[in-house]
């Protein structure tokens, strides 16, 4: 059947075929797909300029207030997020794939690509559902919302990561983007302007007397249920685009000379995945 | 086929097979429409509405200030609170639902394809979509003033917009809409001027509103979608209680003023481009000269552009910046004003030695060019920074940007709908009640607007329902000023609406223009050109054609050697 599909598909002239998807207003169909890119582009910038304030805010408040990034963010796991952008990132795969077989008339292909691109959105929002999920569960939550059941114990965390931390959480809130210097760094905590020596004479360097958690853990939780959600609500319009295509391929509407939908959501679906090549490090692998 | 020979030809012979106005008939077939020039039609009449509803909020705040207590509100919290809602939706209306998305909507649609030679702008489909997220999002905004009109000003800052117990949530998710619909006209102008130029049409061939719009399509795409996402930040903010904005939570207040200057100090660029677009094309045909310096006003709108992204902070001068910013975006603001400068000495050059015409949209370019002056001077003064800790939130600078987005954008809007008009409907208006309209716009506005500077040097704050007495002087001269120009609008839509009716036939080409949106009948066909034009020469030229009493119009008299063909004859 859809051997045969493809044979009536290349039979079918393809000056005609392009003919029949011509709009009234351009003079050629390579203006007109030409077009079609330039503002496919246009608005996939818009998308990222959308995504720059949130990152904007990401990089404002981490900027003013690192520990809080540090410390909230060892309460999202990394080998969920990798699978994420693992599942994600194939999909960027298939829908290249989709694309390609678009532009040669294999339907079949192209059928089977778009399942699979469509089978990775799901995933992908699968696997973050569950994540936003376990987070409701333990109240990691935005605002007056986070009030987490288990709270990541300090000592937990300097035994995750003995070096990375230096004084104790309190501490660095109150020393701020100075105090994230300190703790970081290979240098003599002394030689580093007046929060120095406060840190070394300080007697809750040691381990054992780390005692809270630092202020206002709140917002990265804020921010990160932003980013993520607005890129899931991405998502779940790529998967909508993407069940468009697939009704498009099932009925045979594209081409050699008439893929450019395929071609247009294709783009749209690699900015997805950008998008989320980005938040994945900055929200996940803060250490 | 130039432009000048096409215009003879329809000019002499009445066009086959109707216009775009009786072209398809029926409520749907203007509902769903795809043409441009419907689409454009439609938002200038939806604008004009909408600027009509904010000018009667206007009277309602001019005749509040009357008298120092205030003449409708005044004595009880509730009453001023009302006074502060009036205010709001003033600002609203007129930034986010005329000033910004009319200009493009209703003059650039349907001019912009016919000065490129184009049959359509590029996405028929998403112009049409756009219309509609503008229509959603003023309904949106008309549903949050029924149920709890906004009183936050129109700039919703934080934390005063997490607190307010009006329907901000409404409001703002209606001006997300309003700026999605205002990023897909300028993609599409966007794409448009690169992808449908007609043969022959080089970017520099292009007339000076296509450069404009160009350049107010680049900001509208660059700088809109951060004022969504700061938008989508504040509804978070009400209805999730993020906390990114309010303080209480660990939020800082001031971030939400950077993001929201940095879309909306550009949004001025995007009210004032296309208003210096409309200036250059009514003052070169007004004064039968091509323009002066086209590629320096090219070039200077092309730099408002990029400099408009840059001076966002100036807003901020009193709210916590660094003295460090404080002075780089204050040079950066002193810097927007030599582009202006160099776009007003160009025209000023174009009218030397021109045989200046003046009619009625000449006068209106001729008013813009002094009040635009006025409005960019005073701006300088507030951008600098000792000036500005004093004049901040007074009257000075609202009377600034009411002689910027009055005196400017709404002057050489309606300058650009008086020399656009004939060909929009095929009819002449009354020239002479035209140019007593212009006058009294002049006179109203000056009135309205300058004695604000003065109580705004003398300390006058702004956004207040009463005044100390010692104003009152002023306000009254204000308000006066104000029904100066209602009056006048109101004789404007008056002779306007009886153009419709009873106006004379208007010929192809009445003012005598050498662009390509006058090279066909007016009012145009579906198609926009019986003939797809090709281009030989740059936009203006006034040399090969003259004045024909018969037709009241201008016809093509002695073509130029090169542009010789089909026509010639006639």
């Amino acid at each position: 059947m859809s051997e045969n599909a493809s044979a009536t598909l290349t039979l079918s002239s393809p000056e005609e075929m392009a003919g029949r998807h011509l709009a009234h207003h351009f003079d050629t169909p390579q203006q007109q797909f030409d077009s079609g890119k330039l503002g496919m582009w246009l608005f996939l910038g818009t998308e990222f300029l959308l995504f720059s304030g949130l990152f904007c805010a990401y990089a404002v408040y981490r900027m003013l207030h690192p520990q809080i990034f540090i410390y909230a963010s060892r309460y999202l796991d990394p080998v969920s997020g990798a699978f994420c952008t693992l599942v994600l990132v194939t999909s960027g795969f298939t829908m290249a794939w989709a694309i390609r077989c678009a532009q040669l008339g294999k339907r079949t292909g192209l059928i089977i690509a778009l399942l699979l691109t469509i089978a990775g959105g799901f995933g992908f929002l699968a696997i973050h559902g569950y994540e936003y999920f376990e987070e409701y569960q333990q109240h990691l939550m935005w605002g007056t919302n986070y009030h987490p059941a288990v709270d990541l114990s300090p000592t937990q965390t300097v035994v995750a990561k003995p070096k990375a931390v230096g004084g104790s959480w309190s501490q660095l809130d109150a020393l701020g983007h100075q105090g994230y210097l300190v703790a970081h760094s290979n240098i003599a905590p002394a030689a580093i302007g007046p929060a120095g020596p406060a840190l070394a004479q300080s007697p809750a360097v040691s381990v054992a007397a780390v005692a809270s958690q630092p202020n206002n853990v709140q917002i990265f939780f804020g921010i990160y249920f932003l980013m993520t959600g607005l890129h899931s609500i991405h998502v779940i319009v790529g998967i909508i685009l993407l069940t468009y295509l697939l009704v498009r391929a099932i009925r045979n509407d594209f081409g050699p000379c008439y893929y450019a939908p395929v071609d247009f959501i294709g783009l749209y679906w690699g900015v997805v995945d950008m998008i989320w090549m980005f938040l994945f490090p900055l929200l996940y692998l803060i250490r | 086929m130039t432009t000048a020979e096409i215009s003879e030809h329809i000019g002499e012979h009445a066009p086959i097979g109707g216009n775009y106005l009786n072209q398809g008939k029926g409520i749907k077939s203007w509902l769903f429409t795809l043409d441009h020039k419907r689409i454009g039609l439609m938002y200038l009449i939806s604008g004009l509405t909408m600027f009509f509803i904010g000018g009667m909020l206007a009277m309602v705040i001019r005749t509040q200030l009357l008298v120092p207590n205030g003449l409708i509100f005044h004595g009880s919290y509730e009453a001023y609170k009302h006074y502060n809602q009036v205010f709001t939706l003033h600002g609203i209306i007129m930034v986010f639902m005329v000033l910004v998305p009319i200009p493009p909507g209703a003059l650039g649609n349907f001019v912009l394809p016919l000065m490129l030679g184009a049959k359509d702008v590029a996405f028929p489909r998403l112009n049409l979509l756009s219309y509609y997220l503008y229509i959603t999002g003023a309904i949106m905004a008309v549903v949050s003033t029924l149920l709890g009109a906004v009183d936050t000003g129109w700039t919703f800052y934080t934390p005063f917009s997490i607190q307010t117990e009006t329907y901000v949530v409404w409001m703002v998710l209606g001006i997300f809409l309003l700026g999605f619909s205002s990023i897909l006209t300028g993609l599409n102008f966007i794409v448009t001027i690169h992808k449908l130029r007609a043969p022959g049409m080089k970017w520099f061939r292009m007339p000076m509103f296509v450069w404009a719009s160009y350049a107010t399509s680049i900001i509208q795409v660059a700088a809109t979608p951060v004022l969504g996402v700061t938008l989508l930040l504040l509804v978070a903010e009400r209805v999730m209680g993020v906390g990114i904005f309010n303080s209480a939570l660990g939020g800082d207040p001031v971030l939400f003023q950077d993001f929201f200057w940095f879309y909306s100090h550009p949004a001025v660029y995007i009210m004032i481009l296309p208003a210096m677009g409309i200036v250059g094309e009514i003052i070169t045909v007004f004064s039968r000269k091509p323009i002066f310096g086209y590629k320096f006003i090219v070039m200077s709108s092309l730099a408002i552009a990029l400099i408009g992204f840059v001076v966002w902070g100036h807003h901020l001068f009193v709210n916590g910046q660094s003295a460090e910013w404080d002075a780089i975006f204050s040079f950066m603001t002193f810097f927007v004003a030599v582009p202006s400068a160099v776009k007003v000495f160009n025209w000023l050059a174009t009218m030397y030695k021109g045989a200046i015409s003046l009619s009625t949209p000449m006068l209106y370019a001729l008013s813009f060019i002094v009040l635009f002056t006025i409005g960019g001077f005073t701006g300088v003064i507030l951008g600098a920074l000792a000036t500005n800790v004093v004049l901040h939130d007074t009257y000075f600078v609202v009377a600034h940007f009411h002689y910027v987005m009055m005196g400017g954008t709404i002057i050489a809007f309606i300058g650009g709908l008086h020399y656009w008009w004939p060909k929009m409907f095929g009819k002449m208006y009354n020239e002479t009640l035209g140019r007593i309209t212009c006058v009294m716009l002049f006179i109203g506005i000056n009135l309205t607007f300058f004695p604000q500077f003065i109580v705004g040097a003398e300390g006058m704050p702004r956004r207040y329902a009463t005044y100390l007495p010692q104003y009152q002087l002023y306000m009254i001269a204000s308000t006066v000023g104000a029904y100066i120009q209602l009056a006048a609008f109101l004789l404007m839509a008056g002779y306007l609406i009886h153009s419709l009716v009873r106006g004379k036939k208007a010929p192809a080409n009445p003012w005598g223009a050498s662009t390509l949106d006058w090279s066909m009948a007016s009012p145009p066909t579906t198609g926009n050109f019986q003939e797809m034009p090709v281009v030989t020469q740059g936009p203006y030229h006034y040399d090969d054609m003259e004045y024909d009493g018969r037709l009241g119009g201008f016809v093509h008299v002695d073509p130029v050697p090169a542009l010789a063909g089909a026509g010639v004859e006639h």
